[in-house]
């Protein structure tokens, strides 16, 4: 007989909003998040943590969210492709994708878009390895990366001259 | 160029040519998109297939029993219940005798490739329906496999549908002009053993999936999926699951890539409406990667025996005889449309007059077949390519200017081919120089004349030259199928003024990416003299709203031609009402209206005009205002049907105009072969695209770089492999190496513009691409190797491959060619 395994209860902050639920143990984060919690925006490509259409930031790292279980986010901090933009204005990550034609089917994109975040919060001057590197997680079937890897260079600018207005 | 002035307020609003933002971004950004992962519904069940871990087997008994005893499992659906639930098997493409061929949702008594499906289960949850799939306990008698094209012909090879009693789904013979004749006075006659193009697959990066919910109230059959070609799936499953066209509703909003591999999602929609009508509740299937690997449908392997090339000592070609062998896996899914659809480009890019194939497409046990981004053109065009890169190799003639020599001329369009199609426009040879220039091939050369022997490196610099032929005639059809009623192609779409003024547009194109809410609120935009941000394109496929057309959808690369020219009809016939309202409403003729920022008004008097909201008020509202005639005829809501002008081809010749248009991509690669690994690296990469009127050459210059990704990735990466028991080597993204961004190259991509005089706005469907890089990069492997070495003759070269064709010791006829000269 299958055993379903047991159920426990997690919280955790989910784009900045406290959140409580029950899980399956052996329910993947991703399917928590898309099924349970009703986010539609982190993807599922495929059943091996091969495409990053799942990523999501877990306390500040990036993570292929049908790598880890539901359980494993209890206590943790989860920003999905959902708490980027606000008030509707997109990020300039965002805003970049939008302006370089960095997307077309747009399944891919929930997931490259988390990485390039990532990337820019940690790396705000990428060389074009380091943002070739960042996307290696990720598999886009439409673009060739090359609209990608231009959105990521041109977001990086945005937010370097937006600093300099800044200083 | 007029000058805008007050009195003549003409000034355009057109965007035609011009990177307006995309409509479809804001939402995809930022999570939004409704992909059908995304539907829900209450009640819902999910489903599971459980499927053949055999190549072929003979299924002894099925006992569902342990799965049902699971909490929480609804129901499991068999093969042989399915059967009995269904009304006919899949109708079949095919003529006599595979015409006899019995394809049901779920295998029954045998199953023919490894991961078909003999049941799926219902369950509460995704994770119970795949523990439940796993306690169906099925006994198989495994039987011998066939998995090879040509032995699959062989008489005494294992039989996958007994019914039909061969494997041999189609064989024909195409012959035009006099191929003998030109092989027996050719001065060189160059014969190539055996060519072959591999297996692989677009992979979209979201795997198939469906909700169906058979409703007992209304008896209709809703289903929200990511098929891409709803219409021909309705017409393949509806009289098999015995529901009238008019009781299926297919509905699509965002597709996340499709490739043509979506359209392969038939028989598991019809396994699930049987499903949800026996469970009484929606069911709800979301594909597995692993499951879209073994069964979603893979692209066409093709292999070339006994090629032989006529060639002038002056570099002339006159043509070309093989024999192809296509292999369409387990099932005719499609097939075998794809034994025709090739002769769309016959002679390739090249003026080639004498072109014959004789043609056997075989079932074996393998995933079958479906349409993938350049279906079936560019297994031919790669063998077009090859022979020219083979014969330039044992002749001794420079690829470039054999190619430029052999290559339809700017002057020669509308050209027609041996069989009767007809390039519209194109210059081969300037985008071919567009596309050395952006590799700047001299370099190169300079660089390949200085690497001497010892240094472990070689240089290739390669050529692809494709057609993406668009638009297709489905007439085609009845050259594989004289009793088949198909022909001609078609798009519909509704332009309405909507209550407040507002234009609102529904195409049923189902997208995948190429932004058609942006391009057609491009084009109407034009006609209504308005910005295309203010246009709402309906998103997405809804059967019961859009008009049916069979042909329907975005494949072949033919929605700029159908899907722009059925909205800019729909437009100029919306366009035509508001301006007769406007005359009547200001009482002024309708050639002194003029239209802008939807505000209709009378040329040289700016007092006098009407708004659009109250040009939709006197339709919607306010309709006693008009005179009877008018009231009858006018709705504010109008459709056009785009079609275009083709003739029935002729199945005795196998001849006729198969496709209305012929987008071209001329790429050029430079590759460095490591000696002792056998690694090809990629140095430096163009494509010239030539697509006719650009709508918005980002979404072009997109489209361009997919295809290339996508050919590059097959040509080094990318394999679909059974072994001789029909087991699928390559099932995950572990084994299966999709492209990633640091595989890539970057991408230079040029462009010229050649009109097309066949269409309504000058464009040419673009997007499938040919499979550019599969040719570019054997023949830059090709040219890399020595005059006396190896000919490249497989379309997927990893490192072993090239290492192997690099050590080759093989010498002349032992290499698998031979020249023979009078």
């Amino acid at each position: 007989m299958v055993d379903a395994g047991t159920v426990q209860a997690v919280e955790f902050t989910l784009n900045g909003e406290k959140t409580k639920a029950t899980v399956e143990s052996r329910q993947l984060l991703v399917h928590f998040i898309r099924d349970t919690l009703g986010m539609k925006g982190t993807h599922v490509g495929c059943d091996t943590g091969s495409c990053g259409a799942c990523s999501v930031i877990v306390d500040g790292k990036l993570v292929k969210s049908c790598m880890m279980l539901a359980p494993q986010a209890d206590g943790a901090e989860i920003e999905t492709v959902e708490g980027l933009a606000q008030g509707g204005e997109l990020t300039p990550v965002q805003q970049a994708f939008h302006e370089q034609h960095g997307l077309q089917c747009g399944y891919c994109t929930p997931g490259i878009v988390m990485a390039a975040t990532f990337l820019l919060r940690r790396n705000p001057n990428p060389t074009e390895e380091d943002i070739r590197r960042s996307v290696r997680g990720n598999i886009c079937r439409c673009t060739g990366y090359v609209n990608v890897l231009r959105s990521i260079e041109a977001a990086a600018q945005a937010g370097r001259a937006g600093a300099e207005e800044a200083a | 160029m007029s000058t805008p002035s007050i009195e003549t307020p003409t000034e355009t609003r057109s965007t035609i040519g011009q990177n307006v933002p995309r409509v479809e971004d804001r939402r995809l950004l930022q999570g939004q998109g409704q992909f059908v992962d995304d539907v829900w519904m209450h009640r819902t069940g999910h489903a599971h297939f459980v499927r053949s871990p055999h190549g072929h087997a003979r299924i002894v008994s099925i006992d569902v029993s342990r799965a049902l005893s699971l909490d929480g499992v609804y129901t499991v659906l068999t093969g042989e219940e399915a059967k009995e639930m269904c009304a006919v098997p899949f109708f079949q493409i095919a003529p006599a005798p595979a015409a006899a061929l019995e394809e049901w949702p779920l295998a029954v008594d045998k199953v023919r490739y490894h991961g078909d499906a003999v049941a799926v289960v219902l369950a509460e949850t995704r994770e119970l329906a795949r523990d439940a799939a796993e306690l169906v306990d099925v006994e198989y008698e495994p039987l011998p496999a066939v998995v090879d094209t040509v032995k699959a012909a062989d008489p005494d090879a294992p039989i996958l549908h007994d019914v039909v009693g061969t494997n041999v789904a189609w064989h024909g013979e195409y012959d035009w002009g006099d191929i003998d004749f030109a092989l027996q006075n050719a001065d060189h006659v160059v014969e190539i053993d055996r060519l072959h193009f591999h297996r692989f697959s677009s992979t979209p990066l979201e795997c198939n999936g469906a909700v169906v919910h058979w409703d007992p109230g209304t008896n209709i059959v809703s289903i929200s999926s990511n098929n891409q070609m709803p219409m021909f799936a309705s017409m393949v499953i509806g009289p098999t699951i015995g529901v009238a066209s008019n009781r299926l509703s297919f509905t699509s909003q965002d597709i996340g890539g499709a490739f043509g591999i979506k359209i392969g999602s038939y028989p598991q929609i019809a396994a699930l409406a049987l499903l949800s009508k026996k469970a009484g509740r929606p069911a709800k299937w979301t594909e597995y990667r692993t499951d879209h690997m073994l069964s979603a449908g893979q692209g066409n392997e093709r292999t070339f025996l006994d090629t032989k090339v006529a060639v002038q000592s002056d570099g002339t070609i006159l043509g070309f005889k093989t024999r192809a062998f296509d292999d369409a896996g387990a099932y005719l899914h499609y097939e075998p449309l794809g034994a025709v659809i090739w002769t769309q480009v016959s002679p390739g890019c090249y003026r080639m007059k004498h072109v014959h194939v004789e043609y056997t497409e075989t079932m074996t046990n393998k995933c079958p077949t479906i349409p993938n981004r350049g279906y079936s053109r560019l297994q031919h065009l790669w063998l077009t390519e090859r022979i020219i890169d083979i014969v330039a190799h044992e002749l001794g003639f420079d690829p470039v200017a054999l190619r430029k020599q052999n290559y339809v001329q700017p002057e020669d369009y509308p050209y027609e081919t041996p069989n009767g199609c007809v390039y519209d426009s194109g210059d081969l040879p300037r985008s071919l120089d567009i596309a050395l220039e952006m590799i700047d091939v001299e370099k190169w050369r300079a660089k390949q004349r200085e690497l001497g022997h010892g240094s472990g490196k070689r240089i290739g610099i390669g050529i692809g030259s494709t057609l993406d032929s668009g638009t297709n005639n489905f007439g085609q059809a009845r050259i594989v199928n004289p009793d088949l009623p198909f022909s001609g192609n078609g798009e519909a779409c509704f332009a309405k003024l909507d209550l407040y003024g507002e234009v609102n547009i529904n195409l049923g194109t189902t997208p995948q990416g190429q932004g058609h809410e942006t391009t057609a609120a491009q084009v109407v935009g034009a006609i209504l003299n308005m910005p295309p941000d203010q246009i709402q394109v309906t998103a997405g496929f809804n059967q019961q709203q859009n008009t049916y057309v069979a042909f329907s959808g975005t494949y072949a690369s033919q929605f700029a031609v159908t899907g722009l020219g059925a909205a800019q009809g729909a437009a100029e016939k919306l366009r035509a009402e508001i301006i007769e309202l406007a005359a009547y409403a200001l009482q002024a003729d309708a050639d002194q209206i003029e239209m802008a920022d939807g505000m209709c008004s009378v040329r040289g008097d700016a007092e006098r005009a009407i708004p659009y909201i109250g040009i939709a008020n006197m339709i919607y509202s306010n309709n006693a205002v008009l005179t009877p005639e008018m009231r009858d005829r006018l709705s504010l809501n109008c459709r056009h049907v785009y079609t275009p002008p083709f003739q029935v081809p002729d199945p005795e010749t196998k001849t006729g105009n198969l496709t209305l248009t012929y987008a071209s991509q001329i790429h050029a690669c430079v590759v460095e072969i490591d000696e002792e690994t056998g690694e090809v690296k990629i140095l430096d990469y163009a494509a010239v695209d030539d697509c006719g009127k650009r709508i918005h050459p980002q979404i072009v210059e997109g489209q361009v770089h997919g295809a290339t990704a996508l050919g590059i990735g097959a040509a080094l990466y990318e394999a679909f492999e059974y072994d001789e028991t029909g087991q699928l080597q390559q099932a995950s993204f572990y084994d299966y190496h999709a492209l990633t961004a640091l595989d890539a190259p970057d991408i230079k991509v040029g462009d010229i513009e050649s009109p097309s005089p066949f269409t309504p706005n000058g464009a040419k469907g673009m997007g499938e691409g040919g499979g550019a890089p599969l040719h570019a990069i054997c023949s830059a492997i090709q040219n890399a190797l020595g005059p006396e070495d190896a000919v490249v003759s497989d379309s997927h070269n990893p490192w072993e491959r090239v290492w192997t064709l690099v050590h080759s010791g093989e010498r002349g006829e032992a290499r698998g060619v031979k020249v023979t000269s009078r």
